[in-house]
C-alpha cells in the first residue's frame, strides 16, 4: 500500500476492475487473476476480446496464463529486474509519453548534490545507518526544500508503513526547483536513468530467466499499448506484496506507469487486487496497528505523546490536500469521545493509545512466543494455516493465557492445542470459541479492490448463538465500559470518555450498522445532521467523522449510497459508492491534458469545460471542480490552493505523482533489486548487497533461514499460492463439500525435469523441505512449470497452494509451516512468495512435521 | 414457451468451476467423494449422478519460449452437460415415462417416476445420464427446469463470470455461435468449431458448445447417434432370422416324414 501511497498519494487501487475492459494491454504480475479473482476476470476477458493484449508475467502457468497471450515465466523475487528493465528500455527508447510525464510527475524535480544513489554506494543509497540497519532520509529531499520547524520526520521504530506519511510530513516539499527539459543531472529523470541504467534484457535473462527476445517482445507491447491514444494497465496481488521488497515492487511498476502516461486515464492505472471481500476496507478503517481510520497516523509514544499541536505540525502538510489533516484528526476524535472531547483537553488526543514497537500481526507472534503477550482476539483469520511459520504460530498460542476465536466453524487457530506437539494437559491457554454469523446473516458493507463500498442486507438471522461482529464488538465495549464505569481510574479515561450510544434492534440486540455507516460519514456534533462529504469536516470540534475518505457515503438520512442499486454510464455511479467522494478512477484530472483537453477522443475521462467553467466528465473529477486548468496559486497560498490547475495528484504537497519517494519509504527512493532472502543466486546488480539491508530477518530458533545464496540443501525456487477451488487459509472453503471436492489434496507442482532428477513420477507423495519445516504433497507433474535458464544455470522452481490445514472434509499439510517470519521494512509483511526448497521422494507414508531440515 | 439452449463458449472460459459450484449448490447434489486425480484441475472427472455440470482441463504440451499468441492452446476449459438432444436416446429407451420433454425443449427425468432401470445410461451417446448408487435411480443436468419455470436462467449460466455459458433461445443461440466463430477467425484462430450433433440421428443438441481443436479431446464423440436408429435394421434382421429358423424348422420336418 505505502508502494501506491508514496506514487500517487493514495494507498488504493486507482483504477476499477471494469476499467480494465478500456485497456489496450494488461500486465498482470504478482496475480493469477483468473485463480484469485475469477469475477474481476471477466473484463480482462472483454479487454482481450476487444484486441488488447493480455500479458501474464509468473512462474506457473495458471488459468491466468491460460487466457493471456503472452505467458512470461520468470524466477520468483526478480520482479524489480523485470520492471526495471522495461522503464531502462522505455528512458533507452525514448518512449516515455514527455507530455505527461514533464507537468504531472516529479521527473523534472531536482535533487540534493549529497545524494548519493546505488550506482554509487554499491547497492546503497545515502543515509544509511549500518548499526541502526535503517535509513536517514534527509538527503534524499527535493534541493532546496525547506526542513520543517520541530523535531525531524523520519523513520521511528514504532512507526508502520500505513499511514498517510509514514513518519511525518519530511520537509516543505511545495518547495523545490525543476528543469523542464529534463536535461539537468540531478533531476529526478536523469538520476532515474542512471539507477536502472545496468537493468538490461541481458540482466533480465541472467536473473529473471526470462529469454531477452520474451522481455523485448513484453516491453515492446506495453509501451506500444500507452501513449495519447492508448493506455495499458497492470494488475497485481500478494505475488507481489509478500516479498521482502514487495512495497519496492509495486513502486516500480508505479514509475513505469507514471512514465507512459498511464495514470489517472481509462483502462490505464494499477490495480491491486486484494484478498478476500474487505481487505481495502480493513487497511481503510484499520486492522493495522500503525494507523488510525483514513490513513491517520497511529501516534508513537514518547515523541508524539506530548501535544496534539505537535502532532498536527508534524503530520500536516503546507499544501496538498494533507493540510486538512487536522480537519480530518479532530473529527475522528469527536467520532469516538463525542461531548467529552473538547478543545481544552485537544478533544482527547491524550487518551489514544500509543505505539510503542513492533505490533503487527508478525511482532506480536514473536512477543506471544516470548510469553509477553496474556490474550488474544482473533476475528475472521486462522493464522494456525494461513500464517508464515504457521507451525511456529501454533507453539506460540500455548503461550497465552486466554484466546477467544469468533469463527463460523471450529478452525485450526481454535483447535491448535490439538495441532502441536505439546501435550494438552500441559497447554494453559484458555480457548473460547464463539460462533460467527456469516456474511449472509448480518447487514453492513464490504469495501472491494477498487475501492467500491457495497452494502448487503441480512438474508437469514444467523443460527443459534451465532452473532456478528459488530454484535460482538458492540456489547464487549459496553461491558467494559460499565466495568471501567465503576473503576474511575485515569488509564480508564478513554474507555469512559468513549461514546458508545449505538442503537440495538431485534431479540438479539444487533448494532445498527446504519448508524455505525452514519457515523462513519460523519455529522455535525451539535445537531447531529449528515455531513454531505469531507470538505464540510472542521477542526474546531464542530463535527464527528469516523472515517473521513468515507465521508460522503450517506449524506442524509435515507441516502445510504453504499447500498445505491442502479449504476448508469460507463462507470456505473449509483451502484455502491467508491472513496472518496464517489471517484472511481483516481488522478482523473491527468486524463486530460495540461489546458483540460483531453488527450485523445478515444481516451477522454474527465475535462474541462470552458463554457460553465468547470471539470465534468464520465467520473466524479478528483479535482476542485472549479480550478481553471492554467490556475497559479499565489505564494502564500495553502492546501489544495496551493496547488496548480496542473497538479493531478492533490494528496501530495507539489501535486504531481513522484517517480522518486523523497519521504516515507524506509528502503529507498527509488527501487533497487535485491535478491529474496533465500535465493538460488547471486545477487548481480549489486554483489555486494545481497538482499534488501532494510528487511528484518527475525532469525531465531524455530524461525532458521537457509543461506542467502544457493545453499546446497534447498537447490530450488519455492513459490506458494490459491487456488479458485479454496478460499485463503480454507476455514470457508475445506468444510464445505462443494469446493472441497474439488480441491481434495495438496499437491505440488514441479516440472517433468525436476520429476526425473528426483526420480518421481506423477502422483507420487514428495517432501518439500525449507530451513523451517517439512511437509508432503502429492506430485503434480507438468509442463506448466518450468525450469529457468539463468544465463546457463538451470534453476528449477516449485509451487504449492496454502489452503490445507488438518480440520474440514479435506485436509492437508500446512503449507505455511515453510514460509519464514520476516519482515518486508515498510509494511511488515513476510517473504511467502520467494524462498529455497528441496523436494524429495517420500517414504510415503506419515507426515514429518517442524524442526526444520 | 420458447426452446431454450446453453452455448458453451471453451475459449472464454477460465476453468473456475463456478458452474459446477451454482449446480450443486441449486440442485442440492451431493459431493462424488474427496478423491485426488491427478487429472490436471479436474477432481470430479466426468458428468455423474452428482455432478451435472463438469469443467474439463485438457493440459497440451506447452512451447518453452518464443511462444506464438494465444497459448491458450496449452490449457483448454470447457463446462461440460446434458447435451438435451433434439433426439435424445435417453427418452427413447425409458419404459416408464420418467424422461420427459419440456416446454422449454429440455429433456427431464422425474425422478419420482424413474425405476432405475438404467436403460437410458446406456443409450445415451454422450454417457451422460448415471445411476445414484444408494438408491439406483438416475440423474441429470435439469436444465434447471424449476429455475426456467420462474423466469430464471439456470444456475451455472448465472454463476459464469465470463459469458462462456451462454444461455438464451435456442435459435439466437445459433446465430450467436457462428458469429463467435467469425470473431475469433478474425482473431487468428482457425482451429475451432462449432460442436452441435446436427448431422446424424441426433439431429442437434440443445446445449452446444464451441470448441478448439479435435472436439473428441472434450469427449465430443465425432458421430453421435442415438440407439434407436438401430430399430428398422435391428428388427428386419430379427426377422430375416426368424424367417430362416421357420424355414429351417419346416424343411427338418419335411425331412424326418420320409
Amino acid at each position: 500500500m505505502p508502494g501506491l501511497g508514496t506514487s500517487f498519494g493514495r494507498g488504493g487501487a486507482t483504477t476499477a476492475q471494469q476499467d480494465l475492459a478500456n485497456s489496450d494491454a494488461i500486465l498482470i504480475m504478482g496475480s493469477s487473476m483468473a485463480e484469485a479473482h475469477p469475477v474481476g476476470f471477466q473484463w480482462v476477458v472483454e479487454a482481450r476480446e476487444r484486441g488488447a493484449t493480455v500479458i501474464h508475467a509468473d512462474p506457473r502457468f495458471s488459468r491466468t496464463s491460460a487466457m493471456a497471450d503472452l505467458w512470461v515465466p520468470l524466477r520468483a523475487g526478480s520482479d524489480i529486474v523485470f520492471l526495471g528493465a522495461m522503464i531502462n528500455y522505455v528512458l533507452d527508447n525514448g518512449r516515455e509519453f514527455r507530455d505527461y510525464v514533464v507537468p504531472y510527475t516529479n521527473a523534472a524535480t531536482i535533487l540534493r548534490d549529497d545524494l548519493k544513489d546505488t550506482e554509487d554506494l554499491d547497492g546503497l543509497f545515502s543515509g544509511w545507518d549500518p548499526e541502526k540497519k535503517a535509513y536517514s532520509p534527509e538527503t534524499w529531499d527535493y534541493r532546496g526544500s525547506p526542513s520543517k520547524k520541530g523535531k525531524a520526520a523520519g523513520h521511528h521504530e514504532a512507526t508502520g508503513g500505513h499511514s498517510k506519511d509514514r513518519g511525518g510530513e519530511a520537509d516543505e516539499l511545495s518547495v523545490f526547483e525543476r528543469d523542464p527539459t529534463l536535461e539537468h543531472p540531478r533531476c529526478v529523470f536523469q538520476v532515474l536513468r542512471r539507477h536502472f541504467s545496468r537493468y538490461t534484457p541481458e540482466m533480465v535473462e541472467k536473473l529473471c530467466g526470462v529469454p531477452r527476445e520474451k522481455f523485448l517482445e513484453v516491453a515492446e507491447k506495453f509501451t506500444a499499448a500507452s501513449g495519447p491514444e492508448k493506455t495499458a494497465a497492470i494488475c497485481y496481488a500478494v505475488g507481489w506484496t509478500q516479498h521482502s521488497v514487495g512495497v519496492q515492487i509495486i513502486r516500480t511498476a508505479s514509475i513505469l506507469q507514471l512514465l507512459l502516461g498511464n495514470i489517472g486515464r481509462p483502462g490505464g492505472g494499477i490495480l491491486a487486487l486484494r484478498g478476500h471481500a474487505s481487505i481495502q476496507g480493513s487497511t481503510d478503517i484499520p486492522t493495522l496497528y500503525d494507523i488510525l481510520p483514513g490513513y491517520l497516523p497511529m501516534p508513537t509514544f514518547g515523541e508524539d505523546s506530548k501535544s496534539l499541536a505537535a502532532f498536527v505540525q508534524k503530520h500536516r502538510s503546507r499544501t496538498g490536500w494533507w493540510a486538512n489533516f487536522d480537519k480530518y484528526l479532530v473529527s475522528l476524535l469527536k467520532a469516538y469521545y463525542d461531548d467529552a472531547a473538547t478543545p481544552d483537553n485537544e478533544f482527547g488526543f491524550s487518551w489514544l493509545p500509543r505505539t510503542t514497537g513492533d505490533h503487527s500481526h508478525l511482532g506480536y507472534w514473536l512477543d506471544m512466543a516470548d510469553g509477553k503477550l496474556e490474550g488474544l482476539f482473533v476475528f475472521g483469520q486462522n493464522p494456525a494455516v494461513g500464517a508464515p511459520n504457521a507451525g511456529f504460530e501454533r507453539k506460540a498460542m500455548a503461550k497465552l493465557q486466554w484466546l477467544v476465536v469468533r469463527e463460523m466453524v471450529e478452525t485450526e487457530t481454535a483447535a491448535f492445542w490439538r495441532e502441536i506437539d505439546v501435550p494438552p494437559e500441559e497447554i494453559d491457554t484458555e480457548v473460547f470459541l464463539f460462533p460467527a454469523a456469516g456474511h449472509a446473516e448480518k447487514n453492513g458493507t464490504f469495501t472491494n479492490t477498487q475501492r467500491l463500498l457495497q452494502w448487503r442486507e441480512k438474508a437469514v438471522d444467523p443460527p443459534g448463538d451465532a452473532r456478528s461482529e459488530t454484535w460482538f464488538i458492540y456489547h464487549l465495549g459496553r461491558r467494559l465500559k460499565e466495568r471501567a464505569a465503576r473503576e474511575r481510574r485515569p488509564r480508564n479515561a478513554g474507555l469512559n470518555a468513549l461514546w458508545w450510544d449505538y442503537r440495538t434492534e431485534g431479540r438479539h440486540q444487533e448494532p445498527d450498522v446504519e448508524q455505525i455507516l452514519q457515523e462513519i460519514n460523519g455529522w455535525t456534533v451539535a445537531d447531529r445532521e449528515l455531513v454531505s462529504g469531507f470538505a464540510d469536516l472542521k477542526a474546531d470540534g464542530s463535527t464527528a467523522c469516523g472515517c473521513w475518505i468515507y465521508s460522503g457515503v450517506f449524506p442524509e438520512l435515507g441516502n445510504n449510497r453504499a447500498n445505491g442499486r442502479e449504476p448508469a454510464g460507463p462507470y456505473g455511479h449509483g451502484w455502491g459508492f467508491a472513496w472518496p467522494a464517489d471517484r472511481r478512477i483516481l488522478y482523473n484530472r491527468a486524463s486530460a491534458r495540461p489546458d483540460g483537453k483531453p488527450w485523445s477522443e478515444r481516451k477522454k475521462l474527465v475535462w474541462w469545460d470552458a463554457e460553465k467553467e468547470e471539470w465534468t466528465g464520465h467520473d466524479t473529477p478528483d479535482f476542485a471542480k472549479k480550478k481553471r486548468p492554467d490556475y497559479k496559486p499565489k505564494k502564500k497560498a495553502e492546501g489544495d490552493d496551493a496547488l496548480s490547475g496542473t497538479d493531478p495528484f492533490l494528496m501530495h504537497p507539489d501535486g504531481v505523482g513522484w517517480i522518486w519517494v523523497p519521504s516515507g519509504l524506509k528502503d529507498g527512493p527509488l527501487p533497487t533489486h535485491y535478491e529474496p532472502l533465500e535465493s538460488p543466486v547471486e545477487n548481480a546488480l549489486y554483489p555486494r548487497q545481497q538482499s534488501n539491508p532494510a528487511a528484518d530477518r527475525k532469525e531465531r530458533p524455530g524461525n532458521a533461514y537457509g543461506s542467502a545464496v544457493d545453499d546446497g540443501r534447498f537447490p530450488h525456487v519455492l513459490t506458494t499460492y490459491r487456488l479458485t477451488e479454496h478460499h485463503t487459509a480454507g476455514g470457508m472453503s475445506r468444510p464445505l463439500s462443494h469446493l472441497a471436492e474439488l480441491a481434495p489434496e495438496l499437491f505440488c507442482e514441479i516440472s517433468p525435469e525436476l520429476a526425473r532428477e528426483i526420480r518421481i513420477r506423477h502422483g507420487d507423495w514428495v517432501i518439500i523441505s525449507t530451513a523451517r519445516a517439512s511437509v508432503e504433497a502429492r506430485a503434480l507433474v507438468t509442463e506448466r512449470i518450468r525450469p529457468l535458464d539463468l544465463a546457463g544455470r538451470r534453476v528449477e522452481q516449485v509451487a504449492l497452494p496454502y489452503h490445507f490445514g488438518p480440520i474440514g472434509l479435506v485436509t492437508g499439510d500446512v503449507v505455511n509451516d515453510l514460509v519464514a517470519i520476516s519482515e518486508e521494512p515498510n509494511v511488515r509483511i513476510m517473504e511467502a512468495k520467494a524462498m529455497t526448497c528441496r523436494v524429495e521422494r517420500s517414504g510415503g507414508t506419515a507426515r514429518s512435521d517442524g524442526g526444520g531440515a | 414457451m420458447s426452446v431454450t439452449g446453453f452455448f458453451t463458449d471453451s475459449t472464454l472460459c477460465i476453468g473456475c468451476k463456478a458452474c459446477e459450484v451454482a449446480c450443486k449448490e441449486w440442485n442440492q447434489i451431493p459431493d462424488d467423494g474427496f478423491l485426488w486425480s491427478g487429472l490436471s484441475y479436474d477432481n470430479t472427472i466426468e458428468l455423474s449422478a452428482s455432478t451435472w455440470r463438469h469443467v474439463q482441463f485438457l493440459e497440451r504440451s506447452l512451447p518453452v519460449a518464443g511462444a506464438r499468441r494465444r497459448e491458450s492452446a496449452a490449457w483448454e476449459f470447457h463446462s461440460d452437460v446434458c447435451k438435451h438432444c433434439e433426439n435424445a436416446g435417453c427418452l427413447e429407451a425409458c419404459p416408464t415415462g420418467s424422461i420427459v420433454r419440456t416446454e422449454f425443449g429440455g429433456v427431464y427425468i422425474q425422478p419420482d417416476v424413474c425405476n432405475g432401470c438404467g436403460y437410458c445410461v446406456v443409450s445415451c451417446p454422450f454417457g451422460v445420464p448415471d445411476r445414484n448408487p444408494s438408491d439406483g435411480r438416475v440423474f441429470k443436468c435439469t436444465f434447471c427446469y424449476d429455475r426456467q419455470r420462474g423466469g430464471l436462467e439456470p444456475a451455472c449460466a448465472k454463476a459464469c463470470p465470463t459469458g462462456s455459458i451462454a444461455f438464451g433461445p435456442l435459435e439466437t443461440l445459433h446465430d450467436r455461435a457462428l458469429r463467435r466463430l467469425e470473431e475469433l477467425g478474425e482473431q487468428g484462430i482457425r482451429d475451432a468449431s462449432i460442436y452441435d450433433a446436427s448431422e446424424g440421428s441426433v439431429g442437434g443438441i440443445h446445449a452446444f458448445s464451441l470448441v478448439r481443436g479435435d472436439p473428441r479431446a472434450y469427449n465430443l464423440p465425432p458421430a453421435p447417434e442415438i440407439p434407436t436408429v438401430h430399430l428398422k435394421t435391428a428388427w428386419r434382421s430379427a426377422a430375416a432370422g426368424a424367417l430362416f429358423l421357420l424355414a429351417a424348422c419346416a424343411a427338418a420336418f419335411a425331412g424326418t416324414r420320409r
